[in-house]
């Protein structure tokens, strides 16, 4: 490797074998290519990637805040465009710093029309800091602040959508995305890169420490997430939802036994209820979306 | 440490981080089996599986972390996960 020039994303960063959010940073480089500017929120991605004075980036990125990411974007988007550079500017942000604190200033990102790429990797928590919930922390998963016990089945709440509050500020492109779709994600950023205005992508970067499974199994649960309904990939375009990722669905049993994080509603006994509510969950999904293959009679 | 003028560092230099010692199983790849999809290339999470001269993947193993994902998403299971002695 050391005769080999330098990646976009580069290796000898301190990710977790078989890190999702570390797969997403190369496709998206790979998609975006070179002449590409990165800002990154505080979170797995910039403490993995650059531990000063390491740093895993071949492009220009700079490290802002948890809740200012798309406000330092905006700075670099003005900048840009008042010297006549044709750099493309990609925010990067985990799900906390997307779904929750980095709201405010996404939201006025988007709502001011600014030329860039908003990608979330979402791993539904904060892992950086110790798999806190986010308001993207599916429901009955247990973290660290809504653990499951005797009184509780781990998160109360659903998802957050952002990528439909996003589509409702405006943008012309809003998609969401997974690892285990890596040929389909590169398209959706290429494509998001190189429409003016602000686009949005919600990557699922499913986290082996987090959600509790062998780093070899990060794939895998990608595309279980999406097979059992509870991850939809979609691409909204000028707020229309325009493509959709057909599946023949399996029950969420198969991904929920497959996490450490979902283990409370088997074990001692298993929970008929509350995985009755997930499918629910499921099943809204599907028919909200049609992502159900129907067979021509 | 001194810090350089605005916290910059110098494009990949992480790569002084040799990761490959993390590593507990060890990718093998074997080239009878390998049909060269590129697979393991595009699913490594280092970025770290280039093809050599011969168009064959090869993984660095200064870097490699062990993960597994390259031999799990190998559709013709031409990489076998070895435990490593050291």
């Amino acid at each position: 490797m050391t005769d080999k020039p330098c990646n976009l994303f580069d290796v000898g960063h301190r990710a977790c074998g078989g890190c999702a959010a570390a797969l997403a940073a190369k496709l998206i480089l790979e998609a975006a290519g070179k002449n590409t500017i990165v800002v990154s929120a505080t979170g797995c991605m910039e403490v993995f990637s650059t531990p000063y004075p390491e740093t895993a980036w071949g492009v220009p990125w700079i490290h802002s805040l948890f809740e200012n990411n798309s406000a330092v974007a905006s700075g670099v988007v003005a900048s840009l465009k008042k010297q006549g550079r044709t750099e493309k500017v990609i925010a990067l942000g985990g799900d906390g710093a997307t779904v929750d604190i980095g709201m405010l200033c996404i939201s006025g990102a988007f709502e001011r029309g600014t030329d860039f790429t908003y990608i979330c990797y979402d791993n539904e928590a904060y892992m950086n800091t110790g798999i806190q919930r986010s308001g993207a922390t599916p429901y009955d998963a247990s973290t660290t602040t809504s653990p499951a016990g005797k009184c509780s089945f781990g998160n109360p709440r659903p998802k957050k959508d952002l990528p439909a509050i996003l589509a409702a500020h405006g943008a012309p492109y809003v998609a969401t995305a997974s690892v285990a779709y890596p040929a389909d994600f590169k398209k959706k950023v290429e494509k998001a890169v190189n429409i003016p205005g602000p686009c949005y992508i919600q990557v699922h970067a499913p986290c082996c420490t987090g959600w509790g499974f062998e780093g070899e199994k990060t794939i895998a649960i990608g595309k279980l997430a999406i097979e059992t309904g509870l991850w939809v990939n979609y691409e909204m375009e000028n707020g229309e939802v325009t493509r959709v990722k057909k599946v023949r669905r399996k029950p969420v049993e198969d991904y929920l036994t497959e996490q450490k994080r979902f283990r409370h509603l088997f074990r001692p006994k298993k929970n008929d209820g509350e995985i009755a509510k997930i499918q629910q969950i499921a099943d809204r999904n599907a028919e909200k979306y049609g992502t159900d293959i129907v067979l021509k009679k | 440490m001194a810090l350089n003028l605005g916290c910059t560092a110098k494009p990949g230099n992480a790569r002084d981080n040799k990761t490959g010692s993390w590593r507990v199983f060890k990718p093998e790849f074997i080239r009878e089996k390998c049909t060269q999809c590129g697979m393991c290339t595009i699913v490594c999470p280092e970025g770290c599986i280039s093809p050599d001269e011969d168009e064959f993947p090869v993984p660095d193993y200064d870097y490699c972390k062990g993960c597994g994902l390259c031999a799990e998403e190998c559709p013709s299971e031409a990489i076998e996960m070895k435990k490593e002695e050291k």
